[in-house]
């Protein structure tokens, strides 16, 4: 299908796969493997699969869990296109959606114990961009081929 | 000594609990209460415990998986205790500096230093 991503993202219109699957962690497993496979039959390297699938497991455990709150009746639209240039995913929950700039710098002193709050940080340090819709239920997670492996926080999140 | 656990291999010597994970894919979100709920366990029952976490077996982990060693490693200390981990390969060990938890948790090379470590005690 035929899509437009933010913008802000600067891809214009995407022709990306899409799939629907139901709010559990255990079905949030079967876009995983797709876009895995995808990415291994582009020949992305290890160090950009493993990025990849840490950013996509985040987003997908924050759909299921905070935005659609573990409802079971809510599902989870998963886009991608992954070409050997360039892999952009989307993640949609049916929530209210949140301020991703009002989650607190999980790497500061006050917040290094708490057992969460880590997964957007990890998103924007393995991904090239990270971009949400304006209400914060959608979350777009670029990486270019080109982009260096080694990740790097600073400055990777696109405002929505 | 090693005991039979659905998601740990924890073998006992030296007065150190030693815990494997059992799974490459074992630190994924579905499995993490599982797997935090047994370390709960092994924690609660042995005051002071000193345990080591090996992950020589693990080539993947999320978010979720920091936090449960976080709130594990919380419970260890609270019990006076010692936690130390090892054997993390060279991409989950950039998930630790990332999120600067390389700073939070005593991390070894290997579990021989680890063990070294913990006898000097």
């Amino acid at each position: 299908m035929i899509v437009h991503p933010p913008p802000q993202l600067r891809l214009g219109s995407l022709d990306m796969a899409e799939l629907v699957v139901p709010n559990d962690l255990r079905s949030a497993k079967a876009p995983e493997s797709l876009i895995l496979g995808e990415l291994e039959r582009n020949g992305y390297d290890g160090d950009s699969i493993f990025g990849l699938k840490l950013a996509l497991e985040e987003a997908m455990t924050n759909a299921v869990k905070h935005g659609n709150r573990g409802d079971p009746t809510k599902h989870i639209t998963v886009r991608y296109r992954i070409t050997p240039d360039r892999a952009v995913i989307m993640v949609a929950d049916e929530g209210p959606g949140f301020a991703p700039e009002c989650v607190p710098d999980p790497t500061s002193d006050e917040n290094i114990e708490r057992p969460n709050g880590r997964g957007i940080m990890l998103m924007q340090c393995y991904m090239s961009r990270v971009c949400y819709n304006a209400c914060g239920n959608e979350v777009w997670l670029v990486k270019d081929r080109a982009d260096p492996s080694n990740p790097c926080c600073e400055g990777r999140l696109t405002a929505g | 000594m090693e005991q039979p656990s659905s998601h740990l291999k924890i073998r006992h010597a030296d007065g150190v609990a030693q815990v494997e994970f059992a799974d490459r894919k074992i630190l994924e979100e579905l499995s993490i209460q599982e797997i935090g709920d047994e370390l709960d366990r092994l924690v609660e029952g042995t005051a002071g415990i000193r345990l080591l976490l090996n992950f020589r077996n693990v080539d993947h982990l999320s978010s979720a998986a920091l936090g449960m060693l976080v709130t594990l490693n919380k419970k260890v200390k609270e019990r006076n205790g010692e936690l130390r981990l090892s054997d993390i390969n060279r991409q989950i060990f950039e998930v630790f500096k990332i999120t600067k938890l390389n700073r939070l948790f005593e991390i070894h090379d290997t579990a021989e230093q680890a063990l070294a470590g913990f006898s000097r005690r």
